[in-house]
């Protein structure tokens, strides 16, 4: 495998998906273990994945807050009556 | 007996459904945060975020008693959120659907992908640097300067955590489509957090003899 095949089958790889034989991942493996900046990349691409996804929530506007409670609880009272 | 605090999303929408308004405005406490942040992300305004905020809300009400309860109640939720945040950015920008699908033959292929150019280490692990408010800054930066037809796919596939074939349908693309403008997202996404928190002496130059 060359750096371009591999950089072709990343997500494959960094997904885990069941596109990749077996074999496939053999030869993946094989050619990071001898190329340090391909490891780095697939070390990176991971982290990029997980930058994203540890990141805080974004919070709601205070303000815009009690305007959704207001509209939510007007529709809930259309849908299901006084229940609200 | 268990407190409203304690049921799991799934119950949540069952007792909603049968009129409880308690048990939906819990369940709109636990998710408003990530529906508010999904809205942000996709349309990248904050008045658009908040129409999409109180739209999916106000689609639950519709649609609560419909959820089947073989799927994740956040994911459901997630993607109702995601489908008003594009339809949203559809509308205003003036783009039909098509123009997500409109696919110039080089950009959406294995040819030319971008080849990684500055690999090093990060000074940090991604957790660690999710931390610190200036790097969510840059990280938000990063995203919001890929073009749309790769910004809505990492979003749906890498933040959303949808599959290929939900986010194929979300933006009407192919799944091939899907899986190739992913990987280009990753490597632009990549190449710019990299020079933004990779550490330089850790740096290495890529390999042309292999």
């Amino acid at each position: 495998m060359t750096c371009e095949e591999l950089l072709k089958a990343l997500n494959e790889y960094v997904d885990g998906t069941l596109d990749l034989t077996q074999a496939d991942c053999e030869r993946f493996a094989a050619h990071l273990s001898g190329c340090n900046p391909c490891q780095i990349v697939v070390d990176n691409i991971r982290g990029t994945i997980q930058l994203f996804r540890a990141g805080v929530p974004f919070p709601l506007p205070a303000e815009f807050q009690s305007r959704l409670q207001g509209a939510l609880r007007e529709r809930w009272r259309e849908k299901f009556g006084a229940s609200a | 007996m268990t407190t409203i605090e304690q049921q799991t999303d799934e119950q949540l929408i069952a007792s909603a459904a049968t009129g409880d308004f308690d048990a939906f405005q819990e369940l709109v406490q636990r998710f408003q945060d990530r529906v508010y942040g999904v809205g942000l992300r996709i349309t990248r305004n904050r008045a658009d975020a908040e129409d999409v905020t109180q739209q999916t809300f106000l689609s639950l009400i519709e649609h609560i008693a419909s959820f089947r309860g073989e799927s994740a109640a956040a994911g459901w939720i997630l993607r109702i959120a995601t489908n008003h945040a594009l339809k949203l950015l559809r509308k205003k920008k003036g783009l039909p659907t098509v123009s997500y699908t409109a696919a110039s033959a080089d950009e959406d292929s294995y040819a030319s992908l971008p080849h990684p150019d500055y690999i090093a280490q990060w000074k940090d692990t991604p957790d660690a640097l999710a931390q610190r408010a200036e790097v969510r800054q840059k990280v938000e930066q990063a995203l919001d300067e890929l073009d749309d037809k790769y910004r809505l796919v990492f979003i749906l596939r890498d933040i959303q955590e949808l599959s290929v074939r939900e986010t194929a349908e979300a933006l009407g693309i192919s799944e091939s489509n899907v899986k190739v403008r992913l990987l280009r997202a990753r490597l632009m996404l990549r190449e710019h957090l990299t020079k933004d928190f990779g550490d330089e002496s850790t740096r290495v130059y890529p390999d042309h003899r292999h």
